[in-house]
Order: C-alpha cells, then sequence, then structure tokens
C-alpha cells in the first residue's frame, strides 16, 4: 500500500489519495489536504462537517453520503457546496481522512 | 470539449413522467455534481410531469405491459411469475405497484422526487422545460416548481449544451 507524507506524518493512502487509516489522521492533515483540494482555509463551519464525518464514519464504519451530512448535520445542500465546492461529500471524506463515499445519495 | 468554465458538462433529457423513469437523471445528476460535474436537465413531453407543482407529487408506475414487474416485487416468492396484463387493468393496480415502489425507495432512504430536484438545485443543476410542449400543454412558468430556470426552445438547449455528454432519458 502506498505511503505519502501529509503535513511531517507519514500516512497509508489509496490510489485516489484517500488514506486508508482514519486513526492516522490529524487536524494538521486536514488543512494540509484541504488546500490540495482547492480549499485555502478551513472555518469553524468546515471544521463542524469535519468533526460530524468523523464521528458517523466512527460509528458506521464508512464515510458519510451528502444527504446524510445535510440531514445529520443539519447543513443545507447548498451550504455543503458553497464550503466544499465540486463534488463536497468526496471532498470532506478526503480531508476528514476518511474512505470515499459509497451508496448514491 | 466542456463547459465555459472548462468544467465537465453532462446534460440529460427527461422525456419520460412515470415514477420509474423520474429518478435515473435524479441518480445519475446527483452522483455528477458529486464529482464535482456541471449539470443541465431539460424537461419535455411527459418529462414535464417531474416538474409540475400538480404532479411531481402524483407519479405513479403501471403494471401493465411491463414484464419487468414480477409477483416478487410484492413480496410474494415466485420467482419469474409476472403480474398478469389482465390483472394489471384490475382498478387499483396501478396505485399498487406506484405504492410499492414509494416504499421501496423510501426503505432504501431515497428521497421523493420534489426533494430529490431540489436536492439537484441547490447543488447547481439547472432545469428547463421545453417551450414545444410547454405551449401544447397549454402550462405556464407558474406551474412549474422553484427552481425550473426558464422555459426554452430545442435549439436553445442545443446552444447551452456545445461540448455536453447528452444522456436521453
Amino acid at each position: 500500500m502506498a505511503t505519502r507524507e501529509i503535513a511531517g506524518k507519514i500516512v497509508h493512502v489509496n490510489e485516489e489519495g484517500f488514506l486508508t487509516d482514519p486513526s492516522e489522521w490529524n487536524r494538521d492533515i486536514a488543512i494540509e489536504l484541504a488546500k490540495e483540494e482547492g480549499i485555502p482555509e478551513l472555518t469553524p463551519a468546515h471544521w463542524k462537517i469535519i468533526e460530524f464525518c468523523r464521528q458517523d464514519a466512527g460509528a458506521t464504519g464508512k464515510a458519510p453520503t451528502l444527504r446524510r451530512i445535510s440531514t445529520m448535520a443539519g447543513v443545507s445542500t447548498k451550504e455543503l457546496f458553497a464550503l466544499f465546492p465540486k463534488g463536497p461529500a468526496k471532498k470532506v471524506a478526503k480531508i476528514a481522512g476518511l474512505g470515499k463515499p459509497e451508496g448514491c445519495v | 470539449m466542456s463547459a465555459p468554465n472548462g468544467n465537465r458538462h453532462m446534460a440529460f433529457i427527461c422525456s419520460k413522467g412515470t415514477l420509474d423513469m423520474a429518478y435515473p437523471a435524479l441518480v445519475m445528476g446527483w452522483a455528477a455534481l458529486g464529482n464535482g460535474v456541471d449539470v443541465t436537465i431539460f424537461f419535455t413531453f411527459w418529462g414535464l410531469d417531474l416538474i409540475r407543482k400538480s404532479r411531481v407529487d402524483h407519479l405513479e408506475l403501471a403494471p401493465v405491459a411491463n414484464p419487468s414487474m414480477k409477483m416478487s416485487l410484492m413480496g410474494i416468492p415466485s420467482d419469474n411469475l409476472g403480474i398478469p396484463n389482465l390483472i394489471g387493468v384490475l382498478p387499483g393496480m396501478t396505485a399498487v405497484a406506484t405504492k410499492l415502489m414509494k416504499e421501496k425507495m423510501k426503505q432504501l432512504e431515497v428521497p421523493p422526487v420534489r426533494e430529490y430536484l431540489q436536492m439537484l438545485v441547490d447543488g447547481g443543476a439547472k432545469l428547463y422545460a421545453c417551450k414545444m410542449t410547454v405551449d401544447m400543454m397549454g402550462l405556464k412558468k407558474e406551474d412549474f416548481v422553484d427552481g425550473v430556470i426558464d422555459i426554452v426552445t430545442a435549439s436553445d438547449f442545443i446552444d447551452m449544451t456545445e461540448g455536453a455528454q447528452i444522456i436521453f432519458i
């Protein structure tokens, strides 16, 4: 399995750049990955969603879909697309150190 | 080739107004938005039912002449046994089939069409109604759900989807 260095830490990643072990994640890694995804700064609104996704994935074992984030974290679809443009669920999952979300909704 | 902003662009043409044929564009359109792809949806002919305020919550699925509708869908362990057309024509059978599909969708946490459309609009999809069909059916922009941007001609659609991948449903 591939490894790479993010924010001074060696982590395991898959071929699409998603961390394969969520426990290797930390906030510095999130900030770095966000920059790579075109989000220069993570605001409290971003962190709220990232933290929700980490908690939810911890409970279910998989990254939440977009609809799950909007209904469970109480963030509107519009806001999600504004905070994480071009594919919010995938971007949040990557930044949060989770796998790619499965499921169609 | 892509949209003016250089982004990948997918355009769906929805021409059917049955409940089962409402979902392909919604599911794929939503997936496209989730992958950072621009989405345009053009509703024409019976597809206009998907965006009509008076119809969107009442889309139906008819069991008649639909060989894919099997008894097993109703929870009866009957393998390949279909719902006979002769039964399908009975009053209430369309309502039964429709209810069944809606329940299955709900179990999968798939949103109803109205809500799905709103999600797409909130995610940045652009919805348009076909002018010729709108004129033929005597409809107005007010007859459509919020989020339908405009009533446009086929020619307008061709213009606005230059370079897009077009999917006809």
